[in-house]
């Protein structure tokens, strides 16, 4: 570390001794020119020994040298069932696709807590800087509260209420004199048990590619409506409506697709089996807990960003959007939130990192992440724990740089570009 | 800047690691153990029966015995025990790592824990096999009309590979819940959370006996799998797992030959007719200093824990809650596997 810091000393260094003279030992030690580079040349030195003796160390192991160090066991049929299965697997599958299927998993639930903690975090960091009194101290409560509170044992919390709270799947089963069950799915198609939450699939068939590409040349056109809309208001000064032609243009094509091309696109509803719902898409108790805890955690550290960020934009840009005639919604959307994102975004993506790192306590509640297949039905089911953990490092590490290149592309397009 | 963080996270994790592993194998266990003055033994974090600490705090319990016994029969101390609470996924790296000189874990004793795993089992003490556990109000009478049910597993145990077998081979589909220790599978399967726990038919049995209605569940009959569990220690100190070995043998013969807790002490006053008694007790030959410890070392074994039909009985016999008949655990000489090779 101090090899770089260290450098721009060295090169401002005021004192240059005597001009003609050579170099001379001493001046590694007495001369600031040089003395930073002996420091370093020691510290390196001394980072080069530690490594050695601990690698000597590994190696001189006896249990390593028995066993030695090998990847083959990635190649091994897993054994084992996996619950959350983004792709198809069964337990006759290798450890790499069980390997896959865990880092998959671990996306999912950090993709999907990174979108529900900003929301989270942007609603509250807004709201709590909103002049009624009630909702900026709950909004200040929920802060305090959930950022100071361990993420684990929220984890273990959410996880505990969703299988004692949630009706026993017990009560929607068919009883066996063939009565009626105590409940059923509202509305025939969400179901909340203690076995997690039941909602219906989309299904499609044949043509179901066209009907996606239908909804997705929608999409591009709402995209191109807007685009048209701005360009009219800043040529013209002409204000085109937004909302309900996109609408419009979202859901009426695939609408008619949908009955032209004879209903391409179904609803599969959960159906009670013998123990629980065939069909159907099934959010795990250990995904809700997991995702829910690390997105109201996260948010609120979120919020203070969000609210950080808010607080940065000086009050005179307000004021001068106020004078200009700005509802105060638009001087929100428009003045002050477009200059806050510079200062929120950077400790940003250090949240995202850290919900993507704390994907990982997942393993307290058996959600079936990186950690938990690879580093630990794998891991012991093989015991190869110095490679499974050199992989589970090479993974979390590769996440993380990737999240943290993405969003700094973003941070450098919402950046204050300097002319 | 970020390159030379990385270096310095990626040197202490190396070191970090280094560290476990350098601390672990300087000497014998044998020696380090006498050293340290006591026993450091990997237990289960809690099955009723088996492992768990009573009301004083004081662990009891089938495999606790077998530490107890080792610790009386290499430092002449039954409490000189450290207990390691150890779930199905760290008792291994305990163990490789040296943080615990031998594993009493109910843990079954495969091939591949043997070999690849580079450990040693010294013995059987429980034969056991997988059983399911379900409500009684399920109406389910064998394992086989379990398809599509949803069974809580604890994970990174042998149980996890047998039930995806036992399901795959009957052409059955499930879903697993895999939990981290047998007592949180258990409060998930008392909220309904999952209709089936299973695990090793004697921990279900044990752990079914401390529900507050036992009635309301039923263990099915299958017996999907074989599980000896038996104490392990790490490969390479032959001399220790003799010792380990021998003790497990000597509470087994002790029970064949009529030695008990209550006799022991009188029949180790001096030689008597029967020349193994003699030999286990050291009042004949030298057997106990064949593995480095002293004569009594198996007498202090036996007066310390009883032998092994009396660490049966009062730990989970058939009067104690847990009411495991001995089945397969019976002496040979009874119809049973549990047999010790000779004293000599």
């Amino acid at each position: 570390m101090g090899i770089r810091g260290a450098t721009p000393m060295a090169t401002t260094t005021e004192q240059a001794p005597d001009a003609g003279g050579g170099f001379r030992l001493s001046q590694l030690w007495y001369d600031t020119r040089y003395r930073s580079y002996t420091f370093q040349l020691i510290a390196l030195v001394l980072l080069i020994l530690a490594f050695a003796w601990l690698i000597n160390n590994a190696f001189n192991n006896p249990v390593l040298q028995e066993a030695g160090i090998s990847f083959e066991f990635l190649g091994a049929p897993a054994g084992y069932d996996i619950n959350q299965q983004p792709i198809p697997y069964t337990s006759q599958d290798t450890h790499l696709r069980a390997t896959v299927i865990g880092a998959i998993n671990t996306l999912i639930v950090a993709f999907l807590a990174c979108v529900t903690a900003t929301v989270f975090g942007v609603i509250a960091g807004v709201l709590r800087l909103s002049k009624n009194w009630i909702v900026s101290k709950l909004m200040a409560v929920y802060v305090e509260m959930f950022r100071n509170i361990p993420v684990l044992i929220w984890i273990l919390i959410i996880f505990t209420v969703a299988a004692n709270v949630f009706p026993a799947m017990a009560d929607f089963r068919i009883p066996r004199d063939g009565s009626d069950p105590t409940r059923t799915p509202v509305l025939g198609m969400f179901a909340f048990t203690n076995q997690g939450v039941f909602i219906p699939r989309l299904t499609f068939d044949g043509q179901g590619w066209l009907f996606l590409a239908i909804f997705a040349a929608s999409v591009l056109g709402v995209f191109g409506w807007r685009r048209y809309a701005r360009n009219e208001l800043y040529s013209k000064g002409r204000e085109v409506p937004v909302w309900w032609p996109s609408l419009l243009i979202l859901f009426v094509p695939v609408i008619v697709a949908q009955f032209a091309l004879g209903q391409p696109v179904g609803l599969e509803n959960p159906e009670m089996g013998r123990f629980r719902f065939d069909g159907g898409f099934l959010l795990r108790p250990s995904l809700i807990a997991l995702w829910f805890a690390l997105s109201i955690y996260t948010g609120a550290f979120i919020a203070e960003n969000v609210r950080a960020g808010i607080l940065a934009v000086s009050k005179g840009q307000t004021e001068a959007a106020a004078a200009l005639g700005l509802r105060p919604g638009r001087i929100m959307s428009l003045v002050v939130l477009p200059q806050a994102l510079r200062v929120i975004i950077p400790p940003l993506i250090s949240q995202y990192l850290n919900i993507t790192k704390n994907t990982s306590l997942a393993i307290a509640v058996g959600y079936m992440d990186l950690t938990g297949t690879l580093g630990g039905i794998t891991l012991n089911q093989t015991g190869r724990a110095l490679e499974c953990i050199l992989l589970l490092m090479a993974f979390y590490l590769s996440f993380s740089l990737a999240i943290s290149a993405i969003m700094n592309v973003y941070n450098r397009s919402v950046a204050l570009k300097e002319r | 800047m970020q390159k030379t963080v990385f270096l310095g996270t990626l040197a202490a994790a190396v070191g970090t690691a280094g560290f476990a592993l350098a601390d672990a194998h300087e000497g014998s266990t044998l020696a380090q153990v006498q050293e340290r003055g006591s026993l450091n033994c990997g237990v289960t974090t809690g099955v009723p029966g088996f492992a768990e600490p009573d009301a004083d705090g004081v662990w009891q319990g089938f495999d606790v015995a077998v530490c107890r016994a080792v610790a009386a029969a290499v430092l002449g101390d039954p409490n000189a025990v450290t207990f390691v609470p150890t779930t199905g996924k760290t008792r291994f790296t305990a163990l490789a790592s040296g943080e615990i000189d031998m594993l009493a874990r109910n843990t079954t004793w495969t091939f591949s824990r043997d070999t690849d795993l580079s450990f040693d089992f010294v013995g059987v003490n429980y034969y056991d096999g997988q059983g399911f556990m379900v409500p009684a109000d399920l109406g389910v009478s064998s394992a086989t009309e379990l398809d599509g049910a949803t069974v809580c597993i604890q994970t990174g145990t042998t149980t996890e590979l047998n039930l995806a077998d036992f399901f795959r081979v009957n052409g059955m589909s499930y879903e697993p819940v895999p939990i981290e220790t047998g007592a949180e599978a258990v409060q998930q399967y008392l909220a309904g959370a999952c209709d089936v726990y299973t695990t090793d038919r004697s921990a279900l049995a044990a752990q079914r006996a401390g529900f507050e209605d036992p009635d309301a569940s039923v263990i099915l009959p299958e017996v999907v799998s074989k599980e000896p569990l038996g104490p392990l220690v790490r490969h390479g100190d032959n001399e220790w797992g003799d010792i380990v070995r021998w003790t497990l043998n000597a509470l087994i013969s002790a029970e064949e030959l009529g030695i008990t807790q209550g006799n022991v002490e009188e029949m180790a006053a001096s030689a008597g007719d029967n020349p193994e008694i003699n030999r286990i007790l050291g009042t004949e030959g030298d057997l106990a200093a064949m593995v480095g410890l002293e004569a009594d070392a198996f007498k202090n074994a036996i007066a310390a824990v009883g032998n092994y039909g009396e660490v049966f009985d009062t730990n989970i016999g058939e009067s104690t809650a847990i009411g495991l008949a001995r089945g397969l655990n019976a002496q040979y000489t009874d119809g049973g596997l549990i047999y010790s090779p000779p004293f000599r």
